[in-house]
């Protein structure tokens, strides 16, 4: 066993009084190729975040070659030998290969850029890596996602990087462009440069990593040989956490009604052959990885990315859905996401937010019709000083009751909740299901997207995975086995059939 | 909402006291000054000044809120006096086609700023820099450097005229008259669902898009408006100054100085439309106050420089600071709500 490269030990780090790492440890061995996994939030980015300098750690040690070090910005640990290839490229569009990979510290002669030297020296560095085709000179606008990639790549080299961390990097790639970049991790890894490789695709995981770290929650699960693993033993490992008694039961009366939306062959540029119908009083749930086309669907259905193929239907009638504003005629509410840029006009009173879809929509009947809001932001429990209190003032808990709130007043028949718990406290939480639960029994059909899979098996009546814009399965959520639900679902998330062939 | 007068004294002394201390102070000096301004009828006479400043401040007002700029009004003022007073040239008969004609130029003016800034997506800087330059070429074209031809007396009457023999104040000025409706159908606006959307747009046109609004439209509807009112204030500045070349020129900036006096914050989403009106009207008396001190007209474009940052900086400041003290006492909010069973 040779000596490790890197060493992270007990690292922690809290973000807001919020702790998102306790005390992970991590080695790297030099030309290795090392996978760290984990579900979203599981603390993977902010660990290589610390790695990268971005974040500093609060407590815990990082060694590397057993030198303990200490980077304080992400130009420190370049110059260490620590490289990081983010999912966003720091790319500049207009400069050429060579320029980017020297930005900043370009060759001189005589106090100009030395231009010849800086395009002969990226040209050994391409060389090294065995790329052809990419010429050094290339503006990189020009250049494929893969190729920026390259670049990224080419410009940890030439920082002399001992150890390169690559987040998700096959997350925009085609097939072909992955084999590409499997054969430049094998010549940096000939190298003898230690790859940190940070992933949701297992069979990638399993195709090209010799050691895999495990992280739940924040804490280190445990690393093993990668030989010694089967992709059963990875999710589970990954997941493995019962469901709690934390989500409310249906209510009494709640009854599966008529279809109320009905997508046959949807698609547009992200998302393909989606076929989906949701019933009155349902509760269906979408899972799958970031970027596995979710949000997407929440962006066709509401108009925002609208499908450009296939046929969407909202109580039996076609819809052609084209805007927002066409959604809520048709009766499609929808919680985005991002609450702060998406959901709220943060500067606004909170009645003024609760009556928005009102006034954007129905400015004939707004005035009547917000008589309804003070009782509405009551009844959700909401927070605050006053519905005048502008709304950026209020928790993210009571900022979520406001933009239900907006949504419950125009009545939907359907209601898409993109993530609806995120960034907010477990009384609040409790307070969306208790919602959530109260709306299915009023006969609202009811689309909730979460990347908290308990979330999704605690709630829906059905659950659709998503996976690379397409739905990879659908699942009852009756007759799922508790035990497996998490490993079935992040299985087809995955892409890996576990039990059975792919 | 409440729309009682305690409700609107607690408006103004919460978030936009400052330009109403401001606008007080300086009248008390212009009639520390001048006690003889105090007098009804030179009260009177300041508000047929004031009074086209207040309309292009509604108007800019509409379209700073909705996170715009105008700055093609001073020039469309201008252009409206100049071809009003081509058109007419003295013949009472011709005034009322041609006001008319001058509202539908204005609105025309503001349907273009409108639609090549939401549908072209040009910034509004630059689509109304453009129609600025169009318009104060079209008329340089038009005047050669001196207009021809005069405005009817029926057309001058808005500016200048009132209703005579009031008992206190003499004359009560159509413009004031004017300014009041305006003023008031402004305030209603902004409390209708237009106005809150409008609003809503400046702060956030995602958030706004996504709960179903027309951004394009609401945008659109304000720039349109800004025309009208800058139409509005044309007849009344061609009425109370005259036809010169130089009618209107660089009033989209002091309009723009008032806006932002009055609080309202650049980049839209926040902002009182009377507090806007109470900007112009606190420009205008600075410009009085000028005058009272023999300060030469030349030193006008740099107090107005000045204002405009010390304005803009200021808000910046006292934003930070109550947004500092706001989240501290958050964790004991004065109010709950709680279900009702």
């Amino acid at each position: 066993m040779t000596a490790p490269l890197l060493t992270m030990t007990g690292i922690q780090k809290s973000f807001l009084g919020v702790r998102v790492l306790h005390g992970v440890d991590l080695t790297v061995r030099p030309g290795e190729v090392h996978a760290l996994v984990g579900e979203n939030g599981a603390g993977k980015s902010t660990l290589m975040k610390i790695l990268a300098g971005v974040y500093t750690a609060d407590a815990g040690t990082v060694t590397l070659d057993g030198e303990p070090v200490r980077f304080g910005h992400p130009a420190a640990a370049q110059r260490a030998g620590v490289s990081t290839v983010f999912q966003e490229f720091n790319l500049l569009p207009d400069r050429t290969v060579a320029e980017n990979v020297y930005l900043g510290r370009e060759p001189r002669r005589r106090g100009m850029v030395d231009r010849r030297r800086m395009v002969a020296d990226t040209r050994r560095l391409l060389e090294d890596l065995g790329v052809t085709g990419l010429s050094a000179r290339a503006r990189v606008r020009n250049l494929s996602v893969a190729e920026q990639q390259i670049v990224e790549i080419v410009k940890a080299m030439s920082h002399d990087a001992r150890i390169i961390s690559m987040d998700e990097p096959t997350a925009a790639l085609a097939g072909r462009e992955v084999a590409l970049l499997y054969r430049l991790i094998e010549r940096l890894k000939q190298l003898g440069v230690a790859v940190l490789y940070v992933s949701h695709r297992l069979k990638e995981i399993f195709d090209l990593c010799d050691r895999v770290t495990v992280l739940k929650d924040g804490a280190l699960v445990d690393t093993s040989d990668t030989a010694d693993l089967t992709t059963d033993d990875l999710v589970r490992k990954m997941v493995g956490r019962s469901i709690t008694g934390f989500f409310p039961p249906k209510l009494p009366g709640t009854a599966l009604g008529d279809v109320r939306l009905r997508v046959t062959g949807g698609g547009n540029t992200q998302l393909d052959g989606v076929d989906l119908s949701v019933r009155s009083g349902e509760i269906v749930g979408f899972a799958g990885l970031q970027g596995s086309g979710r949000t997407e669907l929440a962006h066709a259905l509401f108009g925002i990315a609208p499908f450009t193929v296939g046929r969407v239907e909202v109580d039996g009638e076609g819809a052609r859905i084209r805007s927002p504003r066409q959604a809520v005629r048709y009766g499609i509410g929808l919680v985005t996401e991002d609450r702060k840029t998406q959901g709220l006009a943060l500067n606004q009173s909170i009645a003024a937010n609760a009556r928005l879809v009102l006034d954007a929509v129905r400015p004939r009947s707004a005035g009547r019709a917000a008589k309804a809001v003070p009782g509405l932001l009551s009844s959700l429990e909401l927070v605050a000083r006053g519905h005048d209190q502008e709304v950026r003032f209020l928790s993210g808990g009571n900022q979520q009751k406001v933009v239900l709130a907006k949504w419950l007043v125009i009545e939907p028949r359907v209601m898409i909740l993109d993530e609806p718990t995120r960034g907010i406290d477990v009384g609040a939480k409790h307070a969306v299901y208790t919602l959530i639960r109260e709306l299915a029994a009023a006969g609202m059909a009811i689309l909730l997207i979460s990347s908290e899979l308990s979330e999704v098996i605690g709630m829906a009546d059905r659950i659709v995975v998503m996976r690379d814009g397409v739905i990879s399965g659908e699942l009852d959520a009756a007759r799922l086995p508790a035990d497996t639900a998490e490993e079935t679902i992040m299985a087809l998330a995955t892409g890996q059939n576990t039990g059975a062939a792919r | 909402m409440r729309t009682t007068v305690s409700g609107i004294t607690s408006r103004i002394l919460s978030s936009n006291a400052t330009v109403f201390v401001l606008l007080a102070v300086i009248f008390a000096v212009v009639f520390a000054l001048n006690p003889g301004f105090a007098e009804p009828m030179s009260l009177m006479a300041f508000v047929k000044k004031a009074a086209p400043l207040i309309l292009l401040a509604i108007g800019q007002y509409f379209v700073i809120v909705s996170g715009e700029f105008d700055l093609s009004v001073g020039s469309l003022v201008g252009a409206q006096v100049v071809i009003a007073a081509l058109l007419i040239d003295g013949n009472e008969s011709a005034t009322l086609p041609v006001i008319l004609l001058m509202f539908a130029g204005g609105i025309v003016v503001g349907l273009v700023n409108g639609l090549v800034t939401t549908l072209l997506k040009v910034p509004s800087i630059i689509t109304t820099l453009g129609t600025m330059l169009v318009l104060y070429g079209a008329i340089r074209w038009l005047t050669g450097g001196a207009p021809t031809g005069s405005l009817s007396t029926a057309f001058r009457a808005a500016g200048r005229q009132g209703v005579d023999d009031v008992p206190l104040i003499g004359q009560l000025p159509w413009a004031l008259l004017i300014v009041l409706v305006v003023g008031v159908g402004a305030v209603f606006l902004m409390r209708s669902p237009w106005g809150r959307t409008l609003i809503a747009v400046g702060d956030n046109d995602q958030a706004a898009r996504f709960a179903g609004a027309r951004v394009w439209w609401v945008k659109t509807a304000a720039f349109t408006l800004s025309g009208f009112l800058a139409t509005g204030a044309g007849i009344l500045i061609g009425g109370y100054a005259g036809v010169t070349a130089q009618v209107g020129e660089g009033m989209e900036f002091t309009a723009i100085t008032a806006v932002v006096l009055g609080g309202v914050v650049l980049g839209g989403g926040r902002g009182w439309v009377v507090a806007a009106m109470a900007g112009a009207l606190t420009v205008e008396a600075l410009f009085t106050l000028f005058n009272q001190l023999s300060v030469p007209s030349t030193v006008r474009p740099a107090a107005q420089g000045l204002i405009i940052i010390a304005a803009v900086a200021y808000a910046a400041i006292d934003r930070a600071r109550r947004a500092r003290t706001v989240t501290e006492t958050h964790p004991t909010p004065r109010h709950t709500d709680v279900a009702t069973p």
